[in-house]
């Protein structure tokens, strides 16, 4: 069996380091089995979160040779095994220790977002009809596995540290997947532009990038969002029709 | 003196997959306050990984369906062994507990008039599974976990608890550990609710994860309440088997839904070797009748790869074991053959079955809608557990109540695939009813402070023995043992064995050792866990070695017939007796209503 070198951060909120583990690797193994096997035979105080091991829960995220990944879902036959593997929590998350940050700022802007309304039912049973045309674009945003991986690698959470002005891709995807939702009544576009800072997005598709889901985060979420906050708070003709007509 | 904080509530549910949430829902809903503890972060747990779908039986897709199919669907796939009030409050409630996750936010796969889709599961005789894609555990948890925000309930997470606390015959609360700094908290509840799932993770080769270490079995049964059935543990035919890392991760029944089928290194479809009289009525005869039900055909039977999980398991490990196994220990499972029957094949595939193709795509390096995949059984699920009151929930413990996988009777001896997701929404709103209305009616009871003394110091004895054994070597050896000896293929000896290797291993795990301190630490976590699955993995060699015959998902090489003469139809039923020690006695199943008799006779 071969053996490799994994370098991995060790350490909490105040300090830290990098700390090389030599192990031994075999076929099919990813980057979190290798962890698990330090941790197992060197190191068991090492930090990490991990669940299903299969890529659906979105616990493992971490920055592997600095890309943001899901360890579980990492081959290590896909990374150069010559040089050592570097295995570092998310940066754009408080440190709790080692591979595991502090997320819980996402459970908390999630709250904030108005909740799903839904109109009157359309069958007396109190059941609804929607073609699945119309809800295939929802069910995209719905493979979200909340791993935040799109918000760790999202400038402005990560370089700019607006986490209080710009709730991030990952709740772009969650607004827009209620936006869109056929039964939904509710209208969520003054809070976008206004405390969720969707105009600081600058379209860099970072996160569509990194999305284990292979959401298209930018193109099917943010810009259809942003197009619609411009449609109702900055079309000129719309405004106008406000000035003469105004709203309650 | 122990340094705590202690948090109040009227009912505490200890576990947020589906379960936990929905009875967490519940009871707020009733309202009362709530606390829901979380060993993981929230919409992480083992619910999400759920792929096929819930059964319920809403006749969307075949109008034949209804509530007595569905409830003699469950009672022929458990062997007649379920409790089957469960099985009739399962069956009619299912359909309400699914709509009203769609009045949530909930998106199912559409029907082309609009309404929920259904898909075809084995064991269930009409397409009964609403569902998305292969990911509606997902779809699921994360409408619970979306909605019950909302609704005021208090989420700890990254909590474990490790004991229940008592007073005076009843559970007054709970003591746990938080892992980001170790401390500890103590709820103080008037009602608990345990929603803490199954016990995988005491085998070797499992679709479960870390989490599933049977805590909540084991918590109840020290509290004093009863398991039964524990025998009962569900061998899923088909986990991955290559690479080696990734054994034991689930292959969705959803791919022999939609056509899929076994075959063995010769290239047979095996599964048509072999139909068990129970099902002889409704297999199909050849491969086209088989091909034609998958397609909708209402007239055609199903194919004998949809038998019942505890069938087709054994089926695959008698091919393999006579030889006729695939390259790494499984047999094949070949969606890719549908290219013969429909044009648009490969993308039929990656449409129905997502997730499937994108894990064997990234882990295996296969193509599934080009090859076929290797697959073995892999343990997934517990029929057995906590004895619970059909209506309530409550179990023999007042104030104590369990739902979702981790509660029993519903399933009996073999659950069916869809099942589970139905059962945790069921039931998890029943717990959270019924434990919101005791919290009511009682007042708060007195947590006792030696008690938490006692707790405490145990819990920290792994740091005081810095060069003890480490505890995941005890927890591997646990799991070899366990998957050797408690596996599909039980035996007198293999099982006295086991309990004895319980014991020693009990031994080494009173020894165990950590390094490092209180913070987020995995090898103290782990210390603490070997209990529980000590616990539980005693109880299933128990209780198997009382169940003298091979039914349902427990199989023993020396008894192989499927009821001891003269026996009738029992539970067996694990508890703690008066001087401490795990027995285990018979207890025989109330006799079947007339009405529920009458339905089960109507569906032949």
């Amino acid at each position: 069996m071969a053996t490799a070198t994994f370098r991995i951060w060790r350490g909490d909120a105040n300090e830290g380091k990098f700390v090389d583990y030599d192990t031994e690797v075999s076929e099919g193994m990813v980057v979190l089995d290798a962890v698990h096997k330090i941790q197992a035979e060197q190191a068991n105080d090492l930090a990490v979160r991990w669940n299903c091991k299969a890529g659906k829960c979105g616990s493992c995220s971490a920055e592997v040779n600095g890309n943001p990944k899901l360890m579980c879902m990492t081959r290590l036959n896909d990374i150069p095994l010559d040089a050592p593997v570097t295995v570092e929590p998310m940066h754009a998350f408080p440190l709790i220790k080692d591979l595991v940050t502090d997320v819980s700022w996402n459970f908390e802007v999630k709250k904030k977002i108005k909740p799903f309304n839904p109109r009157p039912p359309d069958a007396e049973d109190g059941t609804w009809r929607m073609a699945q045309a119309d809800i295939d674009r929802v069910q995209e945003f719905r493979k979200c596995i909340e791993c935040y991986l799109c918000q760790d690698v999202c400038h402005v959470l990560r370089e700019h540290d607006l986490h209080d002005k710009f709730i991030g891709p990952r709740f772009f995807v969650y607004a827009a997947a209620l936006e869109m939702h056929p039964l939904d009544t509710e209208n969520r576009l003054e809070e976008l532009k206004d405390t969720d800072g969707i105009g600081y997005c600058n379209i860099t598709k970072c996160c569509t990038k990194v999305c284990p889901e292979h959401i298209t985060i930018t193109d099917n979420a943010i810009i259809p969002l942003k197009e619609r906050v411009v449609d109702q708070f900055y079309d000129p003709i719309k405004k106008l029709f406000r000035i003469f007509r105004p709203q309650k | 003196m122990v340094q705590y904080e202690t948090h109040e509530y009227d009912v505490l549910v200890i576990g947020a997959g589906g379960a936990g949430l929905r009875a967490a829902i519940e009871a707020s809903a009733a309202g009362v306050s709530v606390g829901l503890v979380c060993k993981s972060l929230l919409g992480k747990a083992h619910t999400v990984m759920a792929e096929g779908g819930v059964a319920a039986a809403l006749a969307n897709v075949d109008e034949r369906d209804g509530w007595r199919v569905h409830f003699a669907d469950t009672m022929r796939g458990g062997q007649y062994l379920n409790n089957w009030r469960m099985a009739e409050l399962h069956a009619k409630e299912a359909p309400d507990r699914v709509r009203e996750l769609e009045a949530w936010g909930a998106l199912f796969d559409r029907t082309q008039d609009g309404r929920i889709l259904q898909r075809n599961f084995g064991g269930h005789q009409y397409p009964r599974l609403a569902h998305v894609g292969d990911r509606t555990g997902l779809e699921m948890i994360r409408v619970l976990q979306d909605h019950g925000i909302h609704q005021g309930v208090d989420v700890h997470m990254e909590c474990t608890v490790i004991s229940l606390l008592k007073d005076d015959g009843r559970v007054v609360g709970a003591f746990s550990y938080e892992r980001e700094k170790g401390r500890f908290k103590i709820f103080s509840a008037k009602a608990v609710v345990l929603a803490t799932g199954g016990v995988g993770k005491a085998f070797k080769i499992t679709s479960n994860s870390w989490e599933y270490t049977g805590d909540g079995h084991s918590l109840a049964y020290h509290a004093g309440a009863e398991l039964i059935d524990m025998e009962f543990v569900q061998f899923h035919p088909t986990g991955m088997v290559w690479p080696p890392s990734v054994r034991g991760i689930l292959v969705t029944e959803g791919v022999r839904g939609e056509g899929g089928v076994l075959t063995n290194s010769e290239g047979q479809r095996f599964m048509f070797d072999h139909i068990p009289d129970l099902y002889q009525n409704q297999t199909s005869d050849d491969p086209e009748e088989g091909w034609r039900y998958t397609q909708g055909d209402r007239d055609a039977r199903r194919p004998p790869e949809l038998l019942t999980r505890d069938h087709v398991a054994r089926c695959i490990v008698r091919e393999v074991q006579e030889g006729r196994g695939s390259p790494h220990g499984g047999v094949f499972l070949d969606i890719s053959w549908i290219s013969e029957k429909i044009s648009n094949a490969e993308e039929h595939i990656r449409r129905k079955l997502p997730s499937m193709y994108h894990q064997f795509m990234q882990l295996a390096d296969i193509d599934i809608t080009k090859e076929p995949m290797e697959v073995g059984p892999t343990t997934h699920y517990i029929m057995g557990g906590i004895r619970v009151d059909a209506d309530s929930q409550m179990t023999s413990v007042p104030g104590l109540f369990a739902g979702g996988e981790c509660g029993a009777g519903l399933h009996g001896a073999n659950r069916l695939g869809g099942n589970s997701l139905s059962d945790l929404l069921v039931f998890g709103k029943r717990a959270g009813e019924y434990a919101a209305q005791f919290a009511k009616e009682n007042s708060a009871g007195k947590v006792n402070e030696a008690e938490i003394e006692t707790v405490a110091s145990e819990a920290l004895k792994p740091f005081d023995n810095a060069d003890g054994e480490n505890p995941f070597q005890i927890q591997y050896d646990l799991q070899d043992m366990m998957q050797d000896l408690v596996g599909i293929a039980r035996s007198d000896e293999g099982l006295n064995e086991a309990r004895a290797e319980v014991h020693k291993l009990g031994e080494r795990a009173n020894q165990a050792g950590v390094g490092g301190n209180r913070e987020y630490n995995p090898g103290w976590h782990t210390a603490l866990d070997l209990e529980h699955m000590l616990t539980i993995s005693e109880a299933i060699a128990l209780a198997a070695l009382e169940r003298r015959a091979s039914i349902g998902a427990h199989s023993r090489d020396d008894y192989p017939e499927k009821e001891e003469p003269g026996a009738g139809k029992y539970n067996t039923v694990v508890r703690k007796n008066a001087d401490g020690e795990m027995e285990v006695s018979r207890e025989l199943i109330p006799e079947l209503r007339e009405d529920l008799q009458a339905v089960i006779e109507e569906m032949g």
